[in-house]
């Protein structure tokens, strides 16, 4: 069961509904649902699109792209209609947050659609969600039917004379679909290939027309941002960095969870007093903060401030939220094997940096763990994930590459311990300790 | 080709949510295969007719989606993650008891009876609750050997 965590350092804003029932919708009204898609609607687009830049929200999928922003970008004036997407295909490695808005707030979500949509002059919004996620598809796909049943949606939504569909959409299993413009392809009906950059989706996107794609939780978060004020939610966070976000916190906790933080909270805090410090008494050894995809940290490197800004000024990046906690009877090559693996399996294969450059690093990678790696090899891991970044359609070469620069570069003693068909020292080998000892 | 009066309803409700025909060939491909147990050549050849694409199209874009299969599975399809998060709490050693459990080899072939299959399966969304697997949609989190060892007797006494 995704069983609910607490801890009084939480500032709950998007999770402030969770395991109060506010899936159903009397319930949700109850709680202050869809009073902020009506004030939307009287602030109009210029002032909805102010109060979201004024909020300083950013992107809560990975990339933390200014909302207010890409929002703004969309033109005024379009041939073909205007789409809003929301991107529920949360597949980041250690990531299950949107999973819980989904279960326990659905109708944020919708919510969230329906304000960017009139922000935007859409009338028609996607939720897209994982095919893996069935149960929450069940329970939006009866959360879009009783927002219709209550005339929030459809023609002349609140009696505005404003008309908005929104549609539930389901995937079939595949990561790289996540990725902003793979996910149009796979709604479209295609193989989830990315598109080339630009025209941006907010120009070019569903069908060729301009399209606002945001991540659930940075959907469910607008109505209460719009209920509150954007002033408000950019100062529970840092300058540039509004508000509080979703971290999924896994590895070797005690205490792991999902927990609502402001963004500038620290993160050794985070690991040592919200999650209870590491578990069956071991000491940490590593962390990959915001997901598979970000540069790992290790334990000398987490008295950091959890914002956007701040993790890239250490090297890595806030991403996903997914904070992915490594204790010292961990093997980081065989940490970082799995890592690639995953890569190699969900490249789409259309880039060939990232198509044989995963499949490079994964062979390499598999060979070296198993005690089959070379000196030569540590370098040219780090010389050929250097030569996959920026080269890629997508920045899933790039999420592939720069783990692999970061395990490198901070665990090189790890790697070198397993040179010389030496076994791995984390592992138990008893046919090899089975052996006599040999003096020579 | 007809599929099922739900199935058909579930096409008619979908159809006009798009503005092309072959949009909801993704999520339709996964409902079709929760009826038949897996996509059949009949049902492609269908699926493409809907669609107005090729039958090779519809199979092009049924290799790129890793839940979307071509041959059947057991009636219960045990997906086991061993990515990172499930890695660090012992996805791996659940995926090892499970395929010792079930006598099966991972990701290829049913047991006799036509009940469980195997897959070793990427992030499924259970990190914090890690480690995890999905029976079918079912997520099942937390998991011991002897967790498992309960979950995997009752799907076969229901089966």
């Amino acid at each position: 069961m995704a069983y609910l965590v607490s801890h009084p350092d939480e500032v709950k804003v998007v999770s402030s509904r969770f395991g109060k029932g506010a899936a159903n919708i009397e319930r949700y009204i109850e709680l202050d649902g869809y009073k902020a898609v009506r004030k939307a609607l009287e602030m109009g687009a210029d002032g909805v699109i102010n109060e979201m830049k004024t909020s300083n929200l950013r992107g809560r999928g990975g990339a933390g792209f200014p909302t207010g922003m890409k929002w703004s970008f969309v033109p005024k004036e379009s041939a073909k209609p205007k789409y809003v997407l929301c991107n529920g295909d949360e597949s980041e490695p250690g990531t299950c947050k949107d999973r819980l808005i989904f279960e326990h707030d659905p109708h944020a979500v919708i919510e969230g659609v329906m304000i960017a949509a009139i922000a935007v002059g859409s009338h028609k919004g996607y939720i897209y969600i994982r095919g893996e996620y069935r149960y929450l598809s069940e329970i939006m796909q009866k959360a879009i039917a009783d927002a219709y049943a209550k005339g929030f949606l459809g023609e002349n939504i609140f009696g505005s004379g404003y008309d908005l569909d929104i549609y539930w959409h389901g995937g079939a299993g595949a990561y790289e679909v996540g990725e902003e413009s793979a996910l149009m392809e796979s709604l479209e009906g295609k193989r989830g290939v990315p598109r080339i950059r630009p025209p941006f989706p907010a120009v070019v996107g569903l069908w060729g027309g301009p399209t606002v794609i945001n991540n659930a939780e940075t959907l469910a978060t607008v109505p209460h941002i719009i209920l509150m004020g954007g002033q408000k939610y950019a100062d529970i966070g840092t300058p540039r960095n509004g508000g509080t976000r979703l971290f999924c916190m896994s590895g070797h906790v005690e205490k792991p969870g999902v927990y609502e933080l402001p963004l500038g909270y620290n993160l050794k805090k985070l690991i040592y007093e919200v999650s209870g410090g590491i578990a069956n008494g071991n000491k940490l050894k590593a962390v990959v903060p915001g997901g598979s995809s970000v540069p790992c940290l290790t334990a000398d490197e987490i008295d950091v401030a959890l914002d956007f800004d701040s993790m890239m000024k250490a090297g890595t990046f806030l991403g996903s939220g997914g904070v992915v906690v490594i204790d010292d009877k961990t093997c980081i090559v065989k940490f970082a094997l799995r890592t690639i693996q995953f890569y190699r399996h969900e490249s789409c294969g259309w880039c060939i940096p990232c198509r044989e450059g995963t499949d490079w690093l994964q062979k390499t990678m598999k060979r070296f763990h198993a005690g089959g790696g070379l000196a030569r090899d540590i370098d040219n891991i780090r010389y050929l994930s250097e030569n996959m970044l920026g080269r890629t359609f997508c920045p899933l070469g790039d999420a592939a590459a720069m783990p692999m620069i970061g395990f490198v570069k901070k665990f090189r003693d790890e790697f070198e311990a397993h040179l010389e068909g030496r076994p791995c020292p984390y592992e138990e080998h008893p046919a090899i300790s089975a052996l006599p000892v040999l003096s020579h | 080709m007809k599929f099922s009066d739900q199935l058909e309803a579930r096409f008619s409700e979908m159809n006009p949510h798009y503005p092309t025909k072959r949009s909801l060939l993704v999520p339709f491909l996964l409902y079709i295969q929760d009826e038949l147990g897996y996509i059949t050549d009949e049902a492609i050849d269908e699926m493409a007719l809907r669609c107005e694409i090729t039958p090779l199209e519809v199979r092009n874009v049924i290799s790129y989606y890793s839940m979307l299969r071509t041959r059947p599975a057991g009636k219960y399809n045990v997906q086991v993650c061993t990515n990172i998060c499930c890695l660090l709490r012992g996805g791996e050693e659940m995926l090892e008891h499970v395929k010792q459990k079930l006598g099966v080899p991972v990701n290829k072939g049913i047991t006799p009876d036509g009940v469980f299959s195997v897959e070793e399966v990427e992030c499924i969304g259970a990190c914090s609750w890690a480690p995890a697997m999905q029976v079918n949609y079912d997520f099942h989190e937390n998991l011991t050997e002897e967790k498992i060892d309960q979950i995997l007797d009752e799907y076969r006494a229901k089966a």
